[in-house]
């Protein structure tokens, strides 16, 4: 039983669950770093699944796609700027107005363009497969590792890669710090001469641009379809990845890891164990709150967190 | 004296932004119109013109600002203590399976015990999911915003879990064409438990109605509602202590209020407002619980509630022209035959939430100048 559920497949698939949930709470990562809660980012990761799958069907290159489903992003993480920045409003609002109109605006143009709420793919993103070191006969299980980590879709690596160049944005360049310090004490990055109004749009368009990013991977590579809401609260999930992974890169992806295996796991028990399929459908929003809750107290957000920037002029 | 009238313009400014914010929401409605190649002047026309042009269409509107008074004043209501309830969805999904439980559960119970005690499980059942995420940001600190979401999906489940296990018999005609439900439901409430439609209220005034108009006292139910949070918010010493941990948790804390307490009740009473929804949806509608995924009730009421500015009044008035909208948006999906989705709605109530803080802020602003010109 323990062999059945834990295989070299539940390990791939915990990571293709996370992926999306990491891409997004990523982008929060940048946002909150700078000051700005980002509360849409389901909306933008929806509205990119959506633009993913509509732009890959019209222009039959899922390349494409993808890089509209990023710019989308990128454009709803503009609107939060421009909201929340320039004119200093609520950023939770702007986010909930962002995710409304996500889901109505989808829905809108799914009807006008292909008449239905549902779009299947009509083509999907290569399989990248690295060369394979020769193992010979060894153990199935850790072969199966490697053939499955060798053959996956461009995104991953992609993700891996974004993850990696991040960290080290954020922590090793002079504009990873001036972000860090615009988040925590924009007074005195003011007094630094950093330009915390273009900061905090860049870092806002970046995080739009991830989830955007996430939103493609879900409806072109997990779902292989559109279909409305298919986000599914996991803009939200991705966010509390980011609170758990303590506003880190590595630690959200380490939270979505842990989400990704809580997700997969119950996919598992769906054939194997008693509870009804409602309860095990619960288990991902469970662990959300649960891991809140494990957090409060060492998960410390960035000082200016949510406040607008004032410049003090007398 | 000059100066000071001016000043009255701009306070005048700062009430009306939502009136500015709606307007500015319909012309990008209208551009929207004009890309997609239909003519705005007719959407607007048939849309405005069969909403509140007839009994009929009045009728429909209010049945529809119905709901949206209830989850628009549970916002408002947490957002007086401070808090964002974007839980409205799963506390009406609590709060209406338990009261459409009751009504078909409890069914030799007359109507005036039976009616009662649906409307207080509804609110009840809201209230309770809504003390979930209220007791976790009072006791550990948990951010409401994430919580109260991820209990919109929990409810979601779990009402899908409960109608199966509740799930009406097969009709006989459904036995007979050997077909499912296809979306699964519960069976019907006592009659005992069903709230009167406005028609029939009307009628014994004779007052022509059409019978088939689905509003009904729900609506009157919302109203006493909106009432309701209004004495409580500004009457009451609970209402003194929740604006003042929404104004100031600290300064509160400091004056001897219990934020912790405040905030849990803030929610519950929140919360139950969002299950009143049943009242309306069961009660007086549907006289069922039907398993349909998100309705938007919750997230729409937050608009609601900012394009109300958080008061029982606006909350009412705003909640009508959704209604307009929706239902108006409804009619004028059908007369384009599809060609004007219905969600063009909603990405407008999206619009109108922004435009209504933008404006906000700047009205504030130009306020801010003015004072410091005087």
């Amino acid at each position: 039983m323990f062999g059945d559920i834990f295989n070299a497949q539940f390990v791939a698939s915990s990571i293709r669950i996370a992926i999306p949930l990491a891409l997004a709470g990523l982008g929060g990562v940048f946002s909150e770093r700078s000051g700005v809660i980002n509360i849409g980012l389901e909306g933008m990761m929806l509205t990119g699944a959506f633009t993913a799958v509509a732009v890959t069907n019209i222009s039959q290159n899922p390349w494409i796609g993808l890089l509209a489903a990023v710019f989308i992003g990128v454009f709803l993480g503009l609107i939060h700027a421009i909201v929340c920045v320039t004119f200093k409003a609520n950023q939770i609002v702007s986010g909930v107005a962002i995710n409304l109109f996500a889901s109505g605006i989808t829905v809108f143009f799914s009807w006008l363009l292909f008449g239905e709420t549902q779009i299947m793919t009509k083509s999907s993103l290569p399989i990248w497969g690295l060369p394979l070191p020769n193992i010979g006969e060894g153990s199935t299980f850790i072969r199966n590792m490697i053939v499955m980590f060798a053959h996956y879709s461009p995104l991953v690596y992609l993700t891996i890669i974004i993850f990696i160049l991040s960290h080290l944005i954020l922590y090793k360049t002079p504009f990873g710090l001036r972000l860090r310090s615009v988040g925590e004490y924009p007074q005195a990055a003011d007094t630094m001469g950093v330009n915390i109004i273009k900061m905090r749009y860049i870092a806002v368009m970046t995080s739009g641009a991830l989830a955007g990013l996430a939103g493609a991977f879900l409806s072109l590579e997990q779902a292989h379809f559109f279909v409305k809401e298919i986000s599914g609260g996991r803009g939200f999930i991705a966010l509390a990845a980011m609170i758990f992974g303590k506003w880190t890169p590595f630690g959200t992806a380490g939270a979505a890891l842990l989400f990704g295996f809580g997700e997969a796991l119950a996919i598992r028990l769906q054939g194997v164990s008693a509870v009804p399929v409602q309860f095990i459908n619960m288990v991902p929003y469970l662990l959300a709150i649960f891991v809140l809750v494990s957090a409060v107290g060492r998960a410390i957000p960035p000082a200016a967190d949510g406040i607008p920037y004032e410049k003090e002029i007398g | 004296m000059k100066s000071i009238r001016k000043f009255d313009y701009y306070v005048l400014l700062e009430k009306i932004t939502p009136l500015i914010a709606v307007i500015f929401a319909l012309l990008v409605g209208a551009i929207v119109i004009k890309l997609i190649g239909e003519d705005p002047i007719f959407v607007y026309k048939t849309l405005f013109s069969n909403a509140i042009g007839n009994r009929d269409g009045w009728g429909n509107v209010l049945f529809r600002a119905t709901p949206l008074i209830f989850t628009g004043l549970a916002v408002a209501f947490a957002f007086r203590c401070g808090l964002f309830n974007i839980g409205g969805e799963g506390q009406v999904y609590i709060g209406t399976f338990l009261a459409t439980w009751v009504g078909f559960t409890f069914t030799n119970l007359p109507a005036f015990i039976l009616i009662p005690l649906c409307i207080l499980t509804a609110a009840a059942g809201g209230a309770l999911w809504a003390a979930i995420p209220g007791i976790l940001k009072a006791k550990k600190g948990v951010h409401e915003v994430i919580v109260t979401i991820m209990m919109n999906w929990i409810a979601a489940s779990l009402t899908f879990f409960l109608v199966l296990k509740f799930k009406a018999p097969p009709t006989e005609a459904m036995e007979a064409a050997g077909v499912k439900q296809m979306i699964p439901h519960t069976r019907e409430i006592a009659e005992a438990a069903r709230l009167p439609r406005l028609y029939t209220i009307l009628k014994t005034l004779n007052i022509d109605f059409p019978s088939y108009n689905q509003v009904n006292v729900s609506f009157f139910i919302a109203i006493a509602a909106a009432v309701l949070v209004y004495y409580i918010l500004w009457k009451t010493n609970l209402g003194y202590e929740i604006r003042a941990v929404g104004y100031n948790p600290l300064a509160a804390e400091y004056g001897g209020i219990s934020v912790g307490k405040n905030i849990i009740l803030a929610m519950m009473i929140s919360g139950a407002l969002a299950g009143l929804v049943g009242t309306n949806e069961v009660m007086g509608f549907k006289y069922r619980w039907r398993q349909e995924l998100f309705t938007n009730l919750g997230f729409n009421g937050i608009a609601v509630a900012l394009l109300g500015k958080n008061h029982p009044l606006g909350v009412v008035l705003a909640a009508i022209l959704f209604g307009i909208l929706n239902y108006g948006g409804a009619i004028v999906n059908i007369y384009t035959e599809g060609r004007i989705p219905r969600e063009l709605i909603m990405v407008l109530q999206a619009v109108i939430v922004i435009f209504v803080v933008i404006a906000d802020e700047i009205a504030k602003r130009l306020i801010r100048k003015r004072r410091k010109v005087l």
